[in-house]
């Protein structure tokens, strides 16, 4: 009597597919140690740990091309279906919100060598505990994606309101800084456009709990977050 | 994939089946399958050989009476009139009204014309000859063939290519105007490109005609139907929207089978 394995009956077939996965996984690894070097460069000022971020940015846009490559081969060759097919075009998406993960890492990174050469400013601190809590919620929904875990992706999915709400008040800090003493703004409007490139980092990361969640389970996740950054209003005049 | 046309959410469905056992002598082929098919629709059956859907199939209209071993029981309507029982419908009207193409092209030993003309003739569909030739063009013009035969109508029907003969088969089934065309794997002994001509005309008649497929190629399901039933051991394990089937499939052993993770 037939039963189903968990291996495809053409082995090469299974060997396709994981090579797809180990590659997200070593992309996804890489990534996560770009945004962790990035924050610890802002933290303890380090220029050449900044350098570093930037300079190690290619490999992980190879990795995306890869990645790209081996999906457009295993689609071609194989015509995926049912959860195959949802791993594969998943694949695709969540290397590129990966990709721009590690822009937004080596962007801060950028803006940190700046930063180094001007006198610190106070809401650093803010920022880095942002940038924290971000990176935990990355590992978080990584893990949860190369785990098939769409329990965890939701709870990681859900907590992105706490970074929307550490990005409005820090957006709020920083102009109060900069009203409070205007030789900080440059220094303040780095801060500003570093803190945006951390909050995108968390929208993407929510862009995977979302992949994660449609690998495992086949449904997607309609239903909008709420948004709650509310930073876009900031600084209009209240009737 | 082509898109269902809009269903009106009552439409009745063309044929029900319910809990159709079919026995070969001792042994229990199809296990009690109850299936609705809904019309204009084209409904692929799916499944390992040995599976029962052929066995199913050739319950719509009552082939497997030809079979001697075969008892079937349960209950089988088209448009509420009954197959089975002792009010069924005569075979005869039946297998008019519920047409059906084989795996391999099977053409009469007899013109491209009379093999079209058959159907009209025994079952006197026709007026004159003038009319019997307007079916025998129709149905040749609705097969996508009509072009390739009008000038050779008088030659052998097994006389033209494979493809050619497919065709020339499902215009010998149109042509009685059936309601319901079956299809055994209509085009596992075709070459790509006969077999796209044919997908094709599946899904132009597909506004005339309730069409069920049974195919061993899963591509095939996904690219011709509508909806997809998924069989294994006697049971009809799953039914669904083909893009729901192809996409995420409700059963583990569905989707094992059609990832090819089946061993």
């Amino acid at each position: 009597m037939p039963t189903i394995g968990d291996q495809h009956i053409v082995k090469s077939y299974d060997e396709a597919l994981k090579r797809l996965h180990d590659a997200l996984a070593r992309m996804a690894g890489l990534t996560e140690t770009q945004l962790h070097k990035a924050i610890e460069a802002l933290e303890k000022r380090d220029s050449d740990l900044a350098s570093q971020v930037m300079n190690a940015d290619h490999e992980i846009d190879e990795a995306e091309h890869f990645i790209n490559d081996q999906t457009v081969r295993v689609l071609a060759l194989r015509a995926p279906v049912a959860d195959d097919l949802r791993q594969v075009i998943s694949a695709l998406k969540v290397a590129g919100d990966i990709e721009r993960i590690a822009d937004h890492a080596a962007n801060a990174a950028k803006r940190s060598l700046v930063l180094n050469q001007l006198p610190p400013v106070a809401p650093m601190r803010s920022l880095v505990r942002m940038g924290k809590l971000v990176a935990e919620l990355l590992g978080e929904v990584l893990n949860a994606y190369l785990t098939n875990d769409a329990e965890r992706a939701l709870a990681v999915r859900s907590r992105d309101q706490e970074v929307d709400d550490l990005y409005s008040s820090l957006f709020r800090e920083i102009l109060t800084y900069m009203m409070e003493d205007p030789r900080t703004i440059t220094s303040c409007s780095h801060l500003m456009f570093i803190a945006k490139n951390i909050e995108r980092v968390g929208d993407h990361a929510t862009n995977i709990a979302e992949q994660a969640y449609f690998v495992a389970t086949g449904r997607s996740l309609n239903d909008q977050r709420p948004k709650r950054d509310t930073s876009a209003f900031e600084g209009v005049v209240q009737d | 994939m082509p898109e269902a046309p809009a269903q009106n959410v009552a439409a009745d469905p063309k044929m029900c089946a319910s809990d159709v056992k079919v026995h070969y002598g001792d042994k229990l082929a199809l296990k009690g399958v109850s299936l609705d098919f809904r019309p204009n629709e084209v409904t692929a059956l799916i499944g390992p050989s040995g599976c029962g859907k052929s066995t199913f199939l050739r319950c719509l209209n009552r082939m497997n009476d030809t079979i001697g071993a075969a008892t079937v029981s349960g209950q089988v309507t088209l448009d509420g009139d009954e197959l089975y029982g002792p009010n069924a419908i005569d075979p005869v009207l039946l297998r008019m009204r519920v047409g059906m193409v084989f795996q391999k092209p099977n053409p009469f030993p007899k013109s491209i014309y009379d093999n079209v003309a058959f159907g009209p003739r025994i079952h006197g569909l026709y007026r004159d000859n003038d009319h019997l030739d307007h079916i025998v063009e129709t149905a040749l013009e609705k097969a996508g063939l009509w072009h390739e035969v009008k000038d050779r109508l008088y030659e052998k029907g097994t006389g033209i290519s494979g493809g050619q003969q497919q065709r020339l088969c499902i215009a010998r089934a149109i042509a009685v105007a059936p309601e319901v065309i079956l299809m055994d794997e209509p085009c596992s002994a075709l070459d790509p490109i006969a077999t796209a001509k044919v997908e094709e005309l599946i899904d132009e008649l597909r506004e005339n005609f309730t069409i069920i497929i049974v195919t061993h190629s899963m591509q095939q399901a996904a690219r011709v139907s509508q909806r997809t039933a998924f069989f294994h051991l006697g049971d009809l394990v799953e039914v669904g929207d083909t893009e729901q089937i192809f996409t995420a499939p409700a059963q583990q052993l569905t989707q094992g089978y059609i990832t090819g993770r089946f061993g």
